[in-house]
């Protein structure tokens, strides 16, 4: 099967500027601490907490419009593909780096997220690889050290979004504004070892949600 | 008599244009304090309150332009700001998940309020949070079909909506009296109202800071002093005795009443929202506002200060409520 054209639309800018991202700080707040530890420039990996369809937007829109152009997120290939109008608004308006979930033999599932950061880009992962229990870290998977690993360079900066799991929780169609709080961490390097490398992210995501205000959800 | 007034293009009684140029005036002093401070005090970081200042300039210019804008412009700055005040305020408190669409149904009481304004109807205002949100509400979750919490979290949906939507909604409604009825226009009072309130906040904080000594409610609110809050008072008192005059229809009796009242007011939903967000944990409600914090956090005493000046001046000047 060729892969589809992961080009984004020239309409991409101002599809995020104009509607993403209002949309995004209406429903969300888009309230940010910790800013200017945010990469401006790449290869730089950002890897955050994933619950809600939110997070994506919300990432995008706490990057200056003017870096949008090469932040890229990481989205599940099985999932944002699967119908053709959401793999285009995935794809073109959007611009996601699609991941395979499923490894076929010989396969580098990690191939078109290492061709983003060899031009350059910034690339939002979610290492859960998936929509977890609303504001609960699950495991994470080891591709983001594999990415790490790749490019030495690049910083792996950990983001926490809280509260993005009550605007639009897996499986709710209705979103809800709340205001969300995106906690930006120091970033980490590749530290040469992937036990090492994933539980020093893991415990900068545990610090970072420590640090987030509380969530009173009963 | 019609009010004199100044021509800058639009229609600005001279009282207004000197009370926003007595504004500005004050800010150009801060800023230059901002800017100057680190000579005097080098090492010290000075950047949150250059920020605090920079805030103030965009919260002050986005006020200026409603006011002199007229009804409509004011009626949707208020409903944004009771919006994301609401939204803060919602996203802290515990309430149940399963409220998630009553939660939706809660910031309805945006536009159903600002809408009232809009059309100018006071006496359905009046009734629509206090009776009818109230009775929906608790309807709704009743629907919902979880009883765990219910009663407290109806009193989280109330106080949040009253104080937030109901309770700053009269500030636009203040500015539909017509301009005849007050010496500054309506947007004179609207403006003596947010003045003196703001002046309330700072003059008490700057009290505070010169000649603090003793806590006035250490468990709420540990930066608070007695003499704080008497100085803050005693000044603002003076300053809404000496402006009332200029911008309101009030006459010296009821103005003195305004004068000793607002000031308590304010230090009252200062204090009350330090006991919600000490309760809920925080000390801010949000970033929203770059060095203030969140919205809520400035507007705590307006929302306590904008119903006592409305109904003081309703009762005792007003002919339209």
């Amino acid at each position: 099967m060729p892969s589809p054209n992961t080009d984004p639309s020239p309409f991409r800018g101002l599809f995020l500027r104009l509607l993403a991202r209002p949309v995004a700080r209406f429903l969300t707040g888009a309230d940010v601490v910790g800013r200017e530890k945010l990469p401006l420039t790449g290869p730089a990996i950002v890897a955050a907490n994933h619950n809600s369809h939110m997070d994506t937007f919300l990432l995008l829109s706490v990057f200056p419009a003017e870096v949008l152009a090469k932040v890229r997120p990481v989205a599940a290939a099985d999932y944002f593909l699967a119908g053709p109008a959401l793999s285009w608004f995935a794809r073109r308006l959007i611009g996601i780096t699609p991941i395979s979930r499923t490894v076929a033999r010989g396969e580098d599932v990690l191939a078109p997220a290492k061709a983003a950061l060899a031009r350059g880009e910034i690339v939002l992962v979610f290492p859960e690889g998936t929509r977890g229990a609303p504001d609960e870290l699950a495991p994470l998977k080891s591709g983001v050290a594999r990415l790490a690993e790749a490019f030495p360079e690049a910083p792996v900066v950990p983001v926490w979004i809280q509260g993005a799991g009550r605007v639009l929780p897996k499986g709710a169609i209705v979103p809800v504004p709340m205001n969300c709080s995106v906690q930006v961490g120091e970033a980490l390097r590749w530290s040469g070892d992937k036990p090492g490398f994933m539980s020093a992210l893991r415990d900068r995501l545990a610090e970072l949600q420590a640090s987030a205000p509380p969530l009173r959800w009963r | 008599m019609p009010a004199p007034s100044v021509e800058i293009g639009l229609h600005l009684p001279s009282a207004l244009a000197w009370g926003l140029g007595g504004v500005v005036g004050v800010l150009v002093l801060g800023t230059l304090a901002a800017w100057l401070a680190p000579r005097f005090k080098p090492g010290k970081d000075f950047s949150e309150l250059r920020l605090r200042v920079w805030s103030w300039w965009v919260m002050v210019a986005l006020v200026a332009a409603a006011l002199v804008a007229g009804w409509p412009a004011l009626t949707l700055l208020f409903a944004f700001v009771s919006f994301v005040a609401l939204r803060e305020f919602l996203s802290l408190a515990p309430i149940r998940s399963e409220d998630r669409l009553v939660v939706l149904f809660a910031y309805l009481s945006v536009p159903v309020a600002y809408g009232l304004v809009a059309a100018d109807l006071y006496g359905i205002y009046l009734v629509a949070i206090p009776v009818w949100f109230f009775l929906i509400t608790p309807f709704l979750m009743a629907l919902a079909g979880q009883t765990r919490g219910y009663l407290p979290t109806v009193s989280v949906f109330n106080w949040g909506v009253v104080t937030c939507v109901y309770n700053l909604g009269v500030i636009p409604m203040l500015m539909r009296t017509p301009d005849a009825e007050a010496p500054a226009g309506a947007a004179g009072m609207v403006f003596l109202l947010l003045f003196a309130t703001e002046a309330n906040d700072v003059l008490q904080y700057v009290c505070g800071k010169l000649f603090g000594r003793r806590k006035i409610l250490p468990k709420v609110s540990p930066n608070k002093t007695w003499e704080g809050f008497l100085g803050g008072w005693a000044l603002t008192a003076l300053l809404i005795a000496f402006l009332a005059p200029l911008f309101t229809p009030l006459a010296l009796g009821p103005s003195v009443l305004l004068a000793v009242l607002l000031p308590l007011a304010g230090f009252a939903g200062d204090v009350t929202m330090s006991a919600v967000k000490r309760d809920l944990g925080v000390k801010d409600t949000s970033h929203f506002i770059p060095g203030h914090g969140g919205v809520l956090d400035r507007v705590d005493s307006l929302t306590f200060t904008a119903p006592l000046y409305f109904h003081v001046l309703a009762y005792y000047a007003l002919a339209k409520y």
